[in-house]
């Protein structure tokens, strides 16, 4: 995966038998547990939910309570999602850069 | 008012906000509870998802607090058929008497006779160079991740900061099996037993302490007393801490750093709701005025409960949630059949000391501001750092916080000053060399939380 | 309403004397006392509040000469000039960015109205660009097909007012200029050759020159020398999107559609429609929910890709309108001495430069080289039948409300 994104971050430690469900970053497949938020989804296995871009630094989130609002991410049907409180689903594509189409087409 | 029961909406599913529609059922209401969280609990009783697999017991999740949340959360589904829970709801508009409620990317307005308030509290964040590297998280971010998810912050996770919360969020880490790198405390561990001593007085809030405290000793982690923050090492991310005490400067490796300097209190929606603040000397921050049962006031029928009136912690916050219901009924003139406040008011009065010993106890050092270097990144939203700030200050009248946001953007941001706002406020005053509560506190602007156009439109994309 | 004959003084402290009195220290007031003090005049700049925090600090920030009413075009053509060399008068550039300002019209109605304004305000000499609907979408790919008319005026732009307003302040205290801030005038008459000005406190203040730059507040102040004007308090409502990458470069505002929206330097969209409420005395305001959901709709009928963006606050300030859409600026008919800037209808921000030369120069020479002729308060004085712009021989202002720029 891409850059500055040392690998994963946050480590389980309980509730490990879940069922796993397919999720895509940025189009790479990988799976998630069934109750995961989309931050742990992410972040048990890779290091960022943001990519440097433009307006801002790359991240990881902070608070994990919905406080800091340091978690948003992007899906790829357009939507924006706080990471620390909302729930990975199948099929969920999620991309952690700005979509440039946004103002663009 | 007799015959129809009033609207009450009550914004919080945490202790006070359980406790409080649990006394309002009980006097024959049905108070709307809406919470931005899935599930009822609030910070403290965060529960797992409800899915196969979050399999760990109350007593694993809640430690000594097991039987409390279980009481808890039975008393919610007693009452869950007599009330109108709303899950994941977040409350990001107040004004007269409306709330405006986005749940699932759909807002609804609500009306309401009269409001409890109970939205609680998060960490309090003292900044220091490279706080804002990714690894770094609150505290209570921490303990949610355990709580909630079945994960720590990292492999190796240093914890920073002051309070119980320190102690016992590194304590359930490493019986989880992450033994912290180290506990790092600005405190001097004299000036904590001398402070702690009173604490004596409450014997199971020490006892739980010096259990926390050997647990993390018998498990080999270092407790470093006195010492102070200098900066968080990495590039990219957190490799390590660069900790001070008397001597020279030491690095700790670690990947993850947990910070956390106690709690304050969430207030936003309180102050859209029009309540009067006043500055809290022992908390060091402004909060809703209100009386002992948490009548606010500057509105009526407005009452706020637990920690967000003021950090008192979870099991006052109980009490709290049952006074503040007990007023809006008797203002409504309604009666709340065999409830007695007086054991729950004498229970608030002895929580009230208690946390006034653990302030003492874990008194944070002033100069832990002024000591902050000039790049260190003071507002995260906005990208801001504390020189950039100390700049502003007292130029053409920003001795007010308010003022200050408009020429620094500090406060600006996605989060309205929640990470940043209190660090502001001591920064400022201690530029200016005037008492924190001079240099005022930020004002709340709709919608208390950051929402999509799509959704306060109303328009499905 | 009429100016007390006598004073009821009984002040122990002495009276402040000056050259000129202004009473409110918005962009207008400061912008005038800068002026006045760098030509040399003792000027005292009476404050309710603080300096700088009203309308002229929490405006939306566009800096417009696109669609004004045409008896003010001159004055904001002179303020534009002005605009340009912002750091020699008040030491910084306040983020102002000449990106242009791009007004759009959605039916054939407005069309008409823009063309028109394309035509006439081009003859006055402002340099406009029209832009068709193929020619919008070439340009301006985030817009969505409801625009079928621009007029681009590439010379308009946006600032940021927190800076600026405050700027305005500090550099006529740097010229000299005596600012008084949580000074509240409660009371004016004109006595003994001078104006007699006592605020709450009970402080008195005399001068031969009265300037009222009172903004929402400035219709009782003329009242008391005779000429009273009534303003309607105007509550734009300003919602603020997180940071995004800088896309949008012109200041939009849409014809008749009370709706504006521009992209600051930061990232953060800014777009407004609507009145926010204020406390019956118009000191303080707060946005209200129904005015933020209504500019959520339009902001996504217009740019669709803002849908999923979220608002992170949203904020509203007071301004005052006129019944007729312009401002008040120049002498009293009933005072000699006295003049009046005020009334700015929710467009006075790009105005505030120019408010000061004008007033430097009616206050200084006598006389000033820009035409303001139509902007007196005399349009007030005797109660008329038909409208005031149906007499003037302009164009009747192109909107309903709108509060940009
Ligand atoms: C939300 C909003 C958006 C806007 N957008 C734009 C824009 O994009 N572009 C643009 O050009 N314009 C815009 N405007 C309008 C512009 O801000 C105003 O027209 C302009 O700032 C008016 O300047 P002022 O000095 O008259 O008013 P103010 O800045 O309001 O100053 C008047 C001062 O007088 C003081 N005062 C009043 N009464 C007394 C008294 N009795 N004693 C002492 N002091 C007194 C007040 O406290 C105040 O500080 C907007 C306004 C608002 C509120
Ligand atoms: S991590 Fe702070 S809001 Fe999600």
């Amino acid at each position: 995966m891409s850059d500055g994104n040392t690998g994963p971050r946050l480590q389980r430690v309980a509730d490990l038998d879940r069922q796993l469900i397919e999720i895509s970053i940025d189009g790479w497949q990988l799976s998630a547990m069934e109750g995961d938020t989309i931050l742990v989804a992410m972040l048990t296995q890779r290091g960022l939910l943001r990519q440097k871009q433009e307006v801002e630094p790359a991240g990881a989130g902070f608070c994990l309570m919905g406080a800091c609002q340091d978690c948003w991410v992007w899906l790829e049907d357009g939507r924006r999602i706080r990471a620390c409180s909302t729930y990975v689903e199948a099929g969920l594509r999620i991309r952690t850069t700005w979509p440039s189409s946004l103002l663009e087409s | 008012m007799a015959q129809q029961p009033p609207r009450i909406l009550i914004v919080g599913a945490g202790p006070a906000g359980l406790r409080a529609a649990e006394l309002l059922v009980a006097a024959g209401c049905a108070p709307i509870l809406v919470d931005e969280a899935p599930r009822i609990g609030g910070q403290i009783y965060r529960q797992p998802p409800r899915v196969p697999g979050f399999s760990r017991a109350a007593k694993e999740l809640y430690g000594s607090s097991a039987e409390r949340a279980k009481d808890l959360f039975v008393a919610f589904d007693r009452i869950r058929h007599r009330i109108d829970y709303r899950p994941q709801s977040l409350v990001y508009d107040l004004i007269d008497n409306r709330a405006f409620i986005a749940t699932a990317g759909k807002t609804s307005q609500l009306e309401f006779d009269a409001l409890i308030l109970a939205t609680g509290a998060m960490d309090r964040i003292v900044p220091a160079p490279g706080w804002t590297l990714p690894g770094v998280y609150s505290l209570g971010g921490a303990q949610i991740a355990l709580k909630h998810q079945g994960c720590t912050i990292g492999a190796k996770v240093a914890f920073v900061g002051v309070g119980p919360l320190l102690l016992l969020t590194a304590y359930q880490y490493a019986r989880a099996g992450v033994t912290p790198a180290a506990i790092v405390l600005p405190s001097r561990r004299g000036a904590l037993i001398g402070a702690g001593l009173p604490l004596l007085g409450h014997p199971s809030a020490a006892a739980r302490g010096l259990r926390w405290l050997l647990g993390l000793r018998r498990r080999g982690v270092p407790i470093l007393f006195d010492h102070r923050l200098e900066r968080v090492a990495g590039e990219e991310s957190v490799t390590g801490i660069v900790v001070k005490g008397s001597g020279a400067a030491r690095k700790i490796a670690c990947d993850a750093v947990a910070l956390g300097y106690g709690l304050q209190s969430e207030t936003q929606l309180a102050d859209l709701a029009g309540a009067r603040f006043a500055f809290d000397a022992a908390q060091r921050q402004w909060l809703p005025l209100t009386d002992g049962f948490g009548r606010a006031a500057g509105r009526e029928h407005l009452y706020i409960a637990g920690d967000g009136n003021g950090i008192l912690g979870a099991d006052a916050a109980e009490a709290r949630g049952r006074l503040a219901a007990l007023a809006l009924l008797a203002d409504s003139g309604l009666e709340a059949p065999g409830y007695r406040p007086g054991p729950d008011l004498v229970a608030v009065a002895r929580w009230t000391r208690l946390q006034a010993n653990l302030r003492r106890a874990f008194a944070l050092p002033v100069d832990l501001f002024t000591a902050l270097p000039d790049d260190t990144l003071l507002c995260r939203c906005e990208g801001v750092p504390v020189g950039a700030y100390r700049g502003i200050a007292g130029i053409m009248g920003a001795r007010e916080l308010n003022r200050a946001k408009s020429y620094s953007r500090v406060g600006m941001g996605r989060c309205q000053g929640r990470l940043c706002g209190h660090a502001a406020a001591e920064v400022l005053a201690g530029t200016l060399g005037v008492s924190l509560d001079s240099v005022g506190r930020l004002r709340c602007q709709p919608p208390v939380k950051p929402v999509t156009v799509a959704t306060i439109a109303e328009r499905q994309i | 309403m009429s100016a007390p004959a006598a004073p009821p003084a009984m002040s122990t402290r002495a009276t402040v004397k000056c050259d000129v009195l202004i009473v409110g220290a918005g962009i207008a007031g400061c912008a005038t006392a800068l002026m006045l003090t760098r030509r040399g005049k003792s000027v005292t700049l009476l404050e309710r509040d603080q300096a700088g925090t009203r309308a002229s600090a929490v405006n939306f920030g566009g800096v417009r000469q696109n669609g004004r009413d045409l008896r003010e075009l001159p004055l904001a053509m002179r303020a534009r000039e002005m605009w340009d060399h912002l750091p020699e008068l008040i030491g910084l550039d306040g983020e102002f960015r000449a990106t242009g300002n791009l007004r759009l019209a959605s039916d054939e109605a407005r069309e008409v109205q823009l063309a028109e304004f394309h035509q006439k305000a081009g003859a006055l000499g402002l340099q406009l660009e029209m832009l068709d609907r193929p020619q919008l979408k070439a340009r301006y790919p985030w817009l969505s097909d409801k625009p079928r008319l621009g007029v681009l005026c590439p010379s308009d732009g946006h600032a940021n007012p927190r800076l600026v307003a405050p700027a305005f302040a500090g550099a006529a205290q740097e010229a000299g200029a005596n600012l008084i801030e949580h000074a509240e005038v409660t009371e004016g008459w004109y006595s003994s050759g001078e104006f007699q000005l006592r605020v709450a406190d009970g402080r008195t203040f005399a001068a031969p020159v009265l300037v009222n730059c009172a903004g929402a507040w400035a219709g009782k102040i003329a009242g008391w020398f005779d000429e009273p004007v009534t303003l309607v308090p105007e509550i734009p409502q300003v919602q603020v999107t997180e940071p995004l990458p800088y896309r949008i470069r012109p200041v939009l505002g849409f014809v008749g559609g009370d709706f504006y929206l521009r992209q600051t330097l930061r990232g953060s969209i800014l777009f407004g429609s609507g009145q926010g409420r204020a406390t019956a005395d118009a000191t303080r305001s707060r946005p209200l929910p129904e005015t933020m959901r209504r500019g959520m709709e339009i902001a996504i009928d217009f740019i669709p890709g803002l849908a999923q963006v979220p608002v992170i606050r949203s904020w509203t300030g007071v301004d005052g309108d006129t019944v007729d859409g312009v401002c008040v600026l120049g002498q009293s008919e009933t005072h000699p001495g006295l003049f009046h800037a005020f009334g700015f209808n929710g467009h006075g921000f790009l105005l505030g430069p120019a408010v000061g030369a004008v007033l430097r120069e009616l206050i200084c020479d006598g006389k000033t080289p820009t035409e303001i002729d139509e902007l007196g308060i005399g349009r007030f004085r005797t109660p008329t039948t038909g409208s005031t712009s149906e007499q003037s021989n302009s164009l009747p202002p192109l909107r309903g409300k709108d509060a940009e720029a």
